[in-house]
């Protein structure tokens, strides 16, 4: 989800190597930076992770929106919490990339110029306080349902990265539905706040786990390789199980009149996103992207002369110790 | 007591303040490692404002709550100093001024946490922790964009030069101050000037920086009489939940 659209690489490697390489995933074990791997799976891998840190990054410009406008103390210091785990998520994530053999300099370059992308999810607005809590409570729990399945995923940074991010993430996602349970049992501006913000934020939050099964046919590798836990259309289906009665605690109603519970397979039947909004966000037309993409463009040259000038006094730092030896 | 609410609104209102304005390099800092540090002193910054004014409103006794203080004043109402509301600018600016802010914290609230007042001593006591660890970082920060390249010398300069003025106000004196200082509950700013001057001079010769020579100093902050204009823009952008929905619980 935070990966959407991640295609495996093919990969052109030893069948025989390959299959030792296979068997080593079969057999439940983790894959290391020094370790051999296929091509395909280092370079999907990489745009995986890569994808997944830009979210975090990308992820911060929605609510940072509201940090300054948070509407009491304690919600301002949760927020900024958050906000500060994001970019640690960011960081570790990074790291973890980087033991691939690409830096963050590079991923950062290529997120700026399109080669790389973050979860579209990031591309819609946060309009009013509601739209913390919805975040909170449909975004990350979303990130939360991807998440908790990478935990065990094949490659070892990776799979240890998941495990400290998603300890926070469900904590944010209790956070979320908090600021939610406050607006429903506030005034009646409150509650629309609420009801609005699900609306907005249902679709898209939907739309996190990429698209249906039968339009994504470049799952199956990345399942094989265990990168990929399970298909878009089953944590999908999760998730509405799971936050559907969380809705009706709240008596929220969630924008599908065609949503039921279906007795027979034990789950419910919703209404898919509208695809052709999700490949339009995907390929830069969302209502943020543009926005997004430029607000990351200015930190990065905003901060040019401190990224340089902290280099060149490192620099320096390590010439005058040399000489000093 | 009127004394006592005034100093507590000054104590709170410099870490709600700056934490505020911290706040807004919210994802977008120069660095990653910046992200997470700012945001992490803007968070220490609220939690200190948690204390401070929730000892105010109580020592008030008018039934407000620190959310009550922080939301509903107006500008001259808020008790900082004029240099903690001037916008962030650059990143070399919002170190600088954190620097000159944490050099004078650490001896601050040092004094304060042998203070009579118990409570006045051990949010010191707490604070105290974070300004250390603030100052640490800030002037470490000053010290490597100063010595940088020439573009990074010259910013930091000009922000020094700029928040010059209003870093005097750190150390002003009146009623409040002696009234504090009488009762124990404080030490007078001034009192501690030496241990800021000393600091301060060190930190920006190590940075290659000229410490300006002018003694001017601008007030108007601590005592609430006259702000800059700055402030009531970042009330507008703080307040507003609270003052577009009056009586509504977030
Ligand atoms: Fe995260
Ligand atoms: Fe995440
Ligand atoms: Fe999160």
């Amino acid at each position: 989800m935070y990966a959407q659209m991640v295609k495996s690489e093919a990969t052109k490697d030893d069948p025989e190597q390959l299959a030792a390489f296979q068997a080593r995933i079969d057999a439940g074990e983790k894959i290391e930076p020094k370790d051999w791997m296929p091509e395909g799976y280092r370079k999907t891998l990489i745009r995986q992770v890569g994808q997944h840190a830009h979210s975090e990054i990308v992820g911060q410009l929605p609510e940072g929106n509201w940090i300054t406008r948070a509407p009491t103390l304690e919600r301002k210091a949760n927020l900024l919490a958050k906000v500060q785990d994001e970019a640690g998520h960011g960081l570790y994530l990074y790291c973890a990339a980087e033991t691939l053999g690409v830096s963050r300099d590079e991923m950062t370059q290529m997120l700026l110029d399109g080669r790389m992308k973050y979860s579209s999810i990031f591309n819609y607005p946060t309009l009013t306080w509601a739209d913390m809590g919805a975040v909170g409570w449909l975004v990350d729990g979303a990130a939360i349902m991807n998440q908790v399945p990478l935990q065990r995923t094949s490659y070892g940074p990776y799979a240890r990265a998941m495990v400290r991010v998603c300890k926070e993430e469900s904590f944010h996602q209790r956070q979320g539905f908090h600021i939610m349970m406050a607006m429903v049992k506030g005034t009646a501006e409150q509650k629309r706040m609420a009801q609005d913000a699900l609306n907005r934020f249902w679709y898209p939050a939907l739309m996190m786990f990429g698209p249906s099964d039968k339009d994504s046919v470049h799952s199956s590798q990345s399942m094989a390789w265990k990168i990929k836990m399970n298909t878009n259309d089953e944590l999908r289906q999760k998730f509405v199980d799971e936050t559907v009665p969380q809705a009706e605690y709240l008596g929220l109603t969630i924008p599908d009149e065609d949503l039921t519970w279906n007795e027979e397979n034990g789950q419910y039947d919703f209404t898919e996103p509208d695809w052709n909004e999700f490949f339009d966000v995907i390929s830069g037309n969302g209502p943020c992207n543009v926005d997004r993409l430029s607000a990351r463009q200015k930190a990065w040259d905003d901060g040019a002369w401190v990224r340089d000038a902290m280099n060149a006094h490192a620099e320096k730092k390590a010439a005058r110790k040399l000489a000093a030896e | 007591m009127k004394h006592l609410f005034e100093f507590l609104l000054r104590q709170g209102d410099n870490a709600l303040v700056l934490g505020h304005r911290t706040s807004e390099w919210c994802g977008v800092a120069p660095a990653l490692e910046e992200d997470i540090a700012l945001a992490n002193t803007a968070l220490d910054l609220i939690g200190q404002t948690q204390l401070w004014l929730g000892y105010a409103a109580e020592v008030e006794g008018k039934g407000r709550s620190a959310n009550d203080l922080a939301y509903l004043r107006d500008v001259y109402d808020f008790r900082n100093i004029l240099m903690l509301e001037v916008p962030n600018e650059d990143f070399g600016r919002t170190l600088m001024r954190q620097f000159l802010f944490d050099a004078f914290q650490v001896p601050w609230l040092t004094a304060l946490c042998g203070s009579s007042d118990k409570r006045v001593a051990d949010f010191s006591g707490k604070s105290l922790k974070e300004a250390n660890y603030h100052l640490d970082r800030s002037a470490e920060t000053v010290i490597a964009l100063g010595n940088g390249t020439e573009e990074s010398n010259t910013r930091m300069q000009a922000a020094l030069d700029y928040l010059w003025p209003y870093a005097g106000e750190l150390f002003g004196e009146d009623d409040t101050d002696q009234a504090m200082q009488a009762a124990g509950i404080a030490v007078l700013p001034a009192s501690i000037r030496n241990d800021w001057d000393t600091k301060v001079q060190g930190i920006l010769s190590d940075a290659s920086l000229r410490t300006p020579k002018s003694t001017f100093a601008h007030f108007g902050g601590r005592s609430g009489f006259r702000h800059t204009e700055h402030l009531g823009h970042m009330l507008a952008t703080m307040q507003i939940l609270q003052r577009s929905y009056p009586g509504a619980v977030w």
